[in-house]
């Protein structure tokens, strides 16, 4: 059965320890030390995620919809493997790749090319397998002529490029994309969609978060709705997304 | 043999080794071409920073309070070079996981590798400027022995163990206590002057003699002095050293990797 499945949530719950109080600092935790005490044995719990179950089947792209703080972060943070629930399990079957914000895993003093490798390595791939795919990654970020300028010289727009660039030349099976499209200019927006419409013909799994239901709705072919940490819907893309923009509006 | 990584994926071992030398390379590699980037002098700082230390120490010691060394000068440049490479790999290695933070959060890999890239690119300096210790020796009318075939590659291993170990420790450390960046600071310079560098380990009272080898750098720094000043090595304290360094990259590791997966939540 794991032969169909990518990814699979079992019952998972997901909490977080609100305002750790070592998180204050020192002098507050010396301060108030009784105070403290009492507050790390009932430890404050925020639930980000409550018994949440759902399969993503091998090749399937599923839209993550709701609103800030329904999970979606969590969601994905458990599924690349950073997190781990508290209850429940999280099992994922294949390689899986995120994409990363603006500029994270570049070094703004490094060269175009040095940070083609050094966040090509970081994101999985061995130097050899950035050196046979340098000239595809430089080409599709249409930045040959910026390649041996320091990258704190670029533009935003040129870092997304960057950063996209590499992503996009990985190898992967799971695909998680978190809002990264919005980024660019359209015509490059428009590349890289079509670059991930083409994973998806290739049967890489993909786990699209958005805030915007057309997106999703354009892109997937299933999505789950995500409210206050529990799934509230799950199923077709543009049903799910049809409701949740009612409950949006209404 | 086959490790099954994280996410599932399963690797061959070769893959894995080769992976994970060429993300500390890479890492390495961006530390060290970042460092004195922008800098007119560039690499001349790593030997003049810890050169200027020393000559501050050699007025104050020497001569405002006419310690009674021979060679002051060679037996501050000794070990201030060690205690450099050392505590800026402790001190730097507090933001190595709160500096990347965006990374934690979104990827999962071998982050220890943020650590030991730091901690390696501080050696290499270290490694680097050995030449210019070497040119004072002679300055001094002495030269290197037969001894430090074994002797430096030795040294090094151990200096490697224990600043890993002690810099894995800083680094997730801080993750959960952040008042910890501000402590370090502090505590390696308390350390600083409870390890004799600045002064012989003979001078230390005897009754307190014994903290030389409580101290788990006090071996490696006292024999890096002996070495470069051509005085026979010290193996009792080689021998603690070995030890200390063993063990404090042992508990650096094992806490490093208990935690390793709350990183995401508290970076």
């Amino acid at each position: 059965m794991s032969d169909t499945i990518a990814i699979r949530f079992n019952q998972v719950t997901k909490y977080y320890r609100r305002n750790t109080s070592l998180s204050f600092g020192l002098k507050h935790l010396m301060l108030n030390l009784p105070k403290h005490m009492e507050h790390m044995a009932q430890t404050k719990r925020f639930c980000a995620l409550k018994d949440v179950s759902f399969e993503v089947r091998r090749g399937e792209s599923i839209g993550l919809i709701g609103r800030n703080g329904s999970g979606k972060s969590t969601t994905l943070g458990l599924i690349a493997n950073v997190l781990r629930p508290n209850e429940g399990s999280v099992k994922t079957f294949g390689r899986i790749s995120s994409l990363l914000e603006l500029g994270a895993g570049f070094h703004p003093e490094l060269s175009g090319a040095e940070n083609i490798f050094l966040n090509g390595i970081l994101l999985g791939m061995t130097r050899r397998q950035v050196k046979e795919r340098f000239r595809e990654i430089v080409e599709f970020s249409e930045l040959e002529n910026f390649l041996e300028q320091p990258i704190r010289t670029y533009s935003s727009g040129m870092i997304a490029r960057l950063g996209f660039s590499v992503a996009v030349h990985l190898d992967p099976e799971i695909l998680l994309l978190d809002e990264v499209l919005t980024v660019g200019d359209m015509a490059f927006a428009e590349k890289c969609f079509k670059r991930i419409k083409s994973f998806r013909e290739k049967g890489v799994t993909i786990m699209f978060v958005s805030h915007s239901p057309e997106m999703v709705t354009s892109f997937c072919d299933r999505a789950i709705w995500l409210n206050g940490g529990t799934v509230a819907r799950i199923g077709d893309a543009k049903t799910v997304c049809d409701e949740y923009q009612k409950t949006m509006v209404g | 043999m086959n490790i099954k990584m994280r996410n599932g994926k399963s690797w061959g071992m070769a893959r894995f080794l080769e992976y994970y030398r060429d993300l500390t390379l890479v890492l390495l590699q961006k530390e060290f071409t970042v460092r004195y980037k922008n800098t007119a002098l560039g690499y001349v700082w790593s030997v003049l920073n810890p050169l200027l230390y020393a000559i501050i120490y050699l007025f104050v010691f020497k001569v405002i309070f006419k310690i009674q060394i021979q060679n002051y000068l060679l037996f501050l440049v000794s070990g201030v070079f060690f205690w450099q490479a050392f505590s800026n790999s402790v001190c730097a290695s507090s933001s190595a996981f709160i500096g990347n933070s965006s990374l934690i959060k979104k990827v999962q890999f071998s982050r220890e590798c943020l650590v030991l890239s730091g901690v390696l690119n501080d050696l290499t300096h270290f490694i680097l400027s050995i030449p210019i210790i070497v040119i004072i020796m002679v300055f001094y009318g002495m030269a290197p022995t037969l001894d430090w075939l074994w002797a430096v590659p030795f040294l090094l291993t151990v200096q490697l163990l224990l600043t890993f170990g002690i810099a894995l420790m800083v680094a997730t450390g801080n993750l959960f206590l952040r008042d910890l960046e501000r402590l370090i600071t502090f505590l390696v310079m308390l350390w600083f002057y409870l390890t004799p560098i600045i002064y012989k380990e003979d001078m230390v009272p005897a009754a307190l003699q014994w903290t030389k080898f409580v101290n788990p750098v006090a071996g490696i720094a006292i024999n890096w002095r002996h070495l470069f000043m051509g005085e026979p090595l010290a193996p009792l304290l080689l021998g603690s050293a070995g030890v200390w360094s063993a063990a404090i990259f042992a508990l650096g590791y094992w806490i490093y990797k208990k935690s390793n997966w709350k990183f995401a939540e508290y970076v």
